[in-house]
């Protein structure tokens, strides 16, 4: 399981509702089932992902993110995650407000572009980087939209949407000290807690 | 691996009849008095009793959904591909009924049966009937199988519409709901093609008003006519031009020749359409297409699919094919979004497929693997 889902897991209330947006295979939407006991709701767009998610006993429905989500009513859910997906979407700043019209709280997680190997490898080699975590190249990557954690925080300013939480995943498994400290050069990965 | 064909068959079947003495309340408000259903099952039932399928048939549709009648039959029953050991709907696992509704004409009374009161064939007396008339007369055929429950409820097309039904007539008789290219209700394009189908049928004057079996006439050409309609409904473009294209199967276009041309599609259109008018009653179609027509979900819930679903206790499967456009998937769609503000478990899935309304008998990899995720899950 990616570190920045065990790291959400606390912010969800046992039994609530929760949609997860790009749910992929399920696997988080089943750990929320089983140690939550949430009744949880996943949109995904990836055949293999859906099968699989399926598979797992849960209620997957097809759905392009791009495309909207104005089939899921005003504060149907009690919170809305949407793990990794942040950066792949057209319209990132839409879909934090969907998010949050149509659950009370919402979880984002994003990789953070601003982390320091970033800057190093673009600094020093001038091209975008390709990492470990980041395995893609610029014209093949399904992530158009990176961003830091410092633009996330400016955009949720903007938007008046109230950062409940900020959790982060440095480098290492050990305890993110350097990136709790200085999150927008250590963070490898941001976790945001919101609500309006 | 995947097992040779052959022992994915449930192999050779018997029909069954089932005999009900007690009046069936119509929506129509008029009581069938007595009636019979055929059906077939597959499986076998648990003792727990609650590991039971109804597979409800489309417009043409009959009971003998998996398996053979004989050993040298050609093909087997219509939704073989789904049905069986190791299919989506697993015999090994699941005791299947599927039967043939009142109103048809493959065994189960309908137009062709003898009206006890006249001593005559029914005909076009025989009572319109609704989607919910099927749903009412298939639960009527699950006290007689002693099934309390459905772990499922599974129809394409016309059979989805009836599954709906059963999840709001019955939320207490039935777990899952599974919808496949079906719709909430029918759109002006639709209810267009049934009327041109219905007309084909009417216009032919062996038809005689639907008299013809007292007459001993037979509306074939009408029948074939309003099949042929239908036919170009439930294929896409796509289909229609990877299969035909713009062929010839006699004829040519060299000049000089002034002989008529024939394209392959017209001959396959004929063919299904005379293969369909031999063995299909012509007042069996007017009703079922009519029932399809008067379909509509959410009418007696104040027009609100919301509110209609609402009344459902069941988890739903919905499915829809990319070239769909008789129910296209936007239809499913629909149905989907209904089932999300009435706060209903729902899974969805759209099956990329060129087949058009037709993949849904198909044995489309995504279309299976998904259909067999599910129902492991109504299983377990």
């Amino acid at each position: 399981m990616r570190l920045d889902l065990t790291h959400i897991q606390r912010w969800i209330k046992p039994g609530s509702r929760v949609l997860d947006l790009g749910c992929g295979n399920g696997e988080f939407l089943q750990l929320l089932q089983d140690q939550r006991q949430v009744r949880g709701t996943g949109i995904e767009i990836g055949e293999q992902e859906i099968t699989a998610a399926i598979a797992r006993g849960l209620n997957i429905v097809e759905q392009n993110l791009d495309q909207g989500l104005a089939n899921f009513p005003d504060q149907s859910f009690d919170t809305v995650v949407m793990a990794h997906a942040l950066q792949a979407v057209h319209y990132p700043d839409r879909v934090l407000d969907e998010m949050l019209r149509i659950g009370r709280e919402g979880i984002v997680t994003f990789p953070n572009f601003a982390h320091w190997r970033c800057r190093l490898y673009l600094g020093t080699r001038g091209r975008m980087p390709v990492s470990r975590f980041m395995p893609y190249h610029w014209y093949d990557t399904p992530n158009i939209h990176f961003c830091t954690v410092k633009d996330f925080e400016a955009l949720c300013e903007q938007k008046n949407i109230r950062i409940l939480a900020r959790d982060v995943v440095g480098n290492t498994e050990r305890q993110p000290l350097l990136a709790t400290a200085w999150p927008n050069l250590f963070a490898t990965t941001a976790i945001y807690h919101i609500t309006r | 691996m995947e097992a040779p064909a052959a022992s994915r068959s449930v192999g050779i079947v018997e029909p069954r009849t089932a005999h009900f003495r007690e009046p069936l309340k119509l929506a129509c408000g008029r009581d069938l008095p007595s009636y019979e259903i055929v059906y077939e099952t597959y499986g076998a039932l648990n003792g727990a009793r609650n590991n039971a399928v109804l597979v409800c048939h489309a417009l043409s549709g009959n009971h003998h959904a998996a398996g053979y009648h004989r050993p040298d039959d050609k093909k087997p029953g219509w939704w073989d591909e789904c049905i069986g050991p190791g299919k989506p709907i697993d015999t090994d696992r699941f005791f299947v009924v599927s039967l043939n509704n009142i109103g048809g004409c493959h065994g189960s009374t309908g137009p062709t049966s003898i009206n006890p009161q006249t001593g005559e064939p029914w005909g076009p007396d025989f009572p319109p009937l609704r989607a919910r008339d099927w749903v009412h007369s298939q639960a009527r055929l699950a006290d007689f199988l002693g099934i309390e429950c459905w772990a499922a409820v599974v129809g394409g097309s016309l059979g989805g519409m009836q599954a709906m039904r059963w999840a709001l007539e019955y939320p207490d008789r039935i777990k899952h709901c599974i919808v496949i290219a079906a719709a909430m209700k029918l759109s002006a394009q639709n209810l267009a093609f049934n009327e041109v189908a219905r007309q084909a049928i009417l216009s032919d004057p062996a038809f005689a008003e639907g008299h013809y079996l007292e007459r001993g006439t037979a509306p074939t050409r009408g029948l074939a006519l309003a099949r042929m309609v239908g036919h170009i409904t439930y294929l896409s473009d796509h289909a229609m031009a990877s299969k035909f294209g713009r062929d010839l199967r006699s004829g040519s276009f060299d000049q000089g020749d002034e002989g008529d041309v024939e394209f392959q599609v017209q001959s396959y259109l004929r063919h299904q359409g005379s293969q369909f008018s031999g063995s299909f009653d012509a007042n069996t179609y007017m009703l079922m297409t009519r029932a399809l027509d008067y379909f509509d979900l959410a009418r007696e819930y104040d027009n609100d699919p919301v509110q209609a679903f609402g009344h459902a206790r069941c988890s739903f499967l919905v499915i829809s094919f990319s070239t769909d456009w008789r129910f296209s998937p936007q239809r499913s769609r629909e149905i989907v979004d209904a089932l999300i503000a009435a706060d209903r478990p729902v899974t969805y899935a759209e099956i990329e497929a060129d087949e058009g309304h037709d993949a849904f008998l198909l044995p489309i990899p995504r279309y299976m693997e998904v259909f067999s995720a599910y129902m492991r899950r109504v299983g377990s």
